[in-house]
């Protein structure tokens, strides 16, 4: 298009975005080649997923019997996760916002300790709680807990952050202590982002924990380690029906009264 | 009574927000300011309960300095001085009445508050607020579901709950239409006489601070360059507050007719 006489001209792509996409380009072919990620590979193993979801069937029906507690207690590990892990985490991210806490000297410790704990994976920390605690859920309920935390303290401080300063200013104005300033000032703004925050991070604790006994920290994925290895594929896709059925009904009934928060 | 001594206020980068302020406000009194807007106005009128430090000089309410006020004495201080914000600064998800009754929490413990226990004395006195304001039936609403002008008048409500002595109202008007715009002076104006409530305004429009003001104080470049009656406050005298000939986007218009 020619540029009309008395608008200001679209400026020429920059060399910076062409360099971004070259540097993006090579990046991912470096990791392909670095880790022999390679597409015909990935031709072959066609056959292979075949003959694997073959094997599948027909599924173990029967198996569902056996797998109904491990499933209970993988929610169970969800929930007491969850709940721990939301009760040290709401408090402490009213350490980390910059409009709470004003004190550098406070904040800056309490995000070190967020920061900290959100660089380990979930299974991670399931492994050494399992290492110190023993097999069981009692160490996966410890790793959620902890990938909880994590992840909801840096949504909630976020949140915290971006709220309307103008209530807090007036709690300041009418004489409120610093408690009673965070309490009628700012959870009152935050809290049914709070349980919407809580809620979500029950849904992504449902499928972390399905996982978790993989090495060895309770919960329906040991059931899962143990078919796959005796190549009971038939076994497995009842797991892993079971788990789809699970989340899909978790997610569904959370996220709608995640929608009637707002 | 509020009474500056020496006040100045200086900003990081340089500018002068106040320069050597000596002020007197007695008791009873409805002092309307107006100055352009950066002329100071709003830093004058937030450094009587220190939402804005000063940087010299010292200001004192009863008798008492705030400015050297610390911790719970600054905080009973405070409680004793009502705000109105121009955004009302209400928590909006919260109830009517729960944001009346934050007027109370500098009385109680935090023990209490946190819990939402408040007496019956505090209940009757946010019951007896939002009665002053016409919106005793608005008490279990939530905040965001009243219009701008009622919720101007429940950080009214808020502030007498408070059982403030002063009232310091930061552009109270100048988010809401002419017509609640009226109707929220005239609160702030009947709980001036009927209460006796020192009430320090900042406003813009002229021929509001004329129609309200038992005092107007013209502020320019951080200096009280007008301070009289309203009767004194000529449009001459405007103009020589803001530096320049008054234009009708200053007048809200309606009731006054010596304004136009």
């Amino acid at each position: 298009m020619k540029p009309s006489e008395g608008y200001p001209q679209k400026p020429s792509p920059s060399l910076k975005k062409g360099m971004t996409f070259a540097l993006l380009i090579a990046l991912v072919w470096l990791s392909a080649w670095e880790t022999e990620v390679d597409i015909n590979e990935l031709i072959d193993g066609i056959p292979e997923m075949g003959k694997f979801i073959a094997k599948m069937f027909p599924p173990d029906w029967d198996y569902i019997g056996v797998v109904i507690k491990p499933m209970v207690e993988t929610v169970q590990m969800a929930i007491l996760g969850t709940t721990f892990g939301a009760i040290v985490a709401f408090p402490i991210s009213f350490l980390a916002a910059s409009n709470v806490t004003r004190m550098w000297l406070l904040r800056t410790p309490a995000r070190l300790i967020l920061n900290l704990t959100r660089t380990i994976p979930d299974l991670l920390f399931a492994a050494l709680f399992a290492a110190v605690f023993g097999y069981g859920p009692l160490a996966g309920t410890l790793a959620l807990s902890f990938f909880s935390f994590g992840i909801l303290s840096k949504w909630a401080y976020e949140a915290i952050e971006t709220i309307d300063n103008g209530p807090m200013e007036a709690m300041t104005a009418v004489g409120a202590n610093k408690l009673q300033w965070i309490h009628f000032g700012v959870i009152p703004q935050v809290m049914a982002q709070f349980i919407g925050f809580a809620m979500y991070m029950f849904e992504i604790n449902i499928r972390a924990a399905a996982i978790l006994g993989i090495v060895g920290a309770g919960g329906i994925g040991i059931y899962l380690n143990r078919t796959l290895g005796m190549f009971r594929y038939d076994q497995t896709f009842i797991i892993i029906l079971f788990t789809l059925v699970i989340v899909l009904a978790i997610d569904t009934v959370s996220s709608r009264i995640r929608g009637k928060l707002i | 009574m509020i009474e500056f001594r020496k006040v100045s206020k200086v900003y990081p980068g340089g500018t002068v927000g106040l320069n050597n302020i000596d002020l007197k406000i007695e008791p009873g009194e409805f002092v309307v300011i107006v100055g352009l807007s950066g002329a100071g106005k709003s830093t004058l009128l937030r450094s009587i309960n220190r939402l804005h430090e000063i940087t010299s000089g010292e200001i004192f309410i009863s008798g008492k300095s705030i400015t050297s006020a610390e911790g719970r004495q600054l905080r009973v201080m405070r409680r004793g001085i009502g705000m109105i914000f121009q955004s009302f600064n209400l928590v909006k998800r919260s109830t009517v009445l729960r944001n009346v009754l934050a007027g109370r929490v500098g009385y109680r413990s935090t023990f209490r508050t946190l819990l939402g226990l408040f007496p019956k004395h505090d209940m009757d006195l946010a019951f007896g607020a939002l009665k002053r304001v016409n919106m005793l039936e608005k008490a279990y609403q939530r905040a965001d579901q009243l219009s701008g002008g009622q919720q101007q008048r429940v950080s009214i409500a808020r502030a007498l709950a408070q059982e403030a002595t002063i009232i310091l109202a930061d552009e109270p008007v100048a988010s809401l239409d002419p017509l609640t715009t009226r109707q929220v002076m005239d609160d702030l104006q009947r709980i001036n006489r009927e209460m006796g409530i020192t009430t320090v305004v900042n406003l813009h429009y002229i021929d509001l601070a004329r129609e309200y003001a038992t005092r107007i104080i013209g502020v320019r470049a951080g200096e009280i360059v007008f301070d009289g009656t309203a009767a004194e406050a000529t449009d001459d005298v405007f103009s020589a507050i803001y530096g320049r000939p008054v234009s009708e986007a200053e007048r809200l218009g309606g009731k006054t007719d010596e304004a136009i």
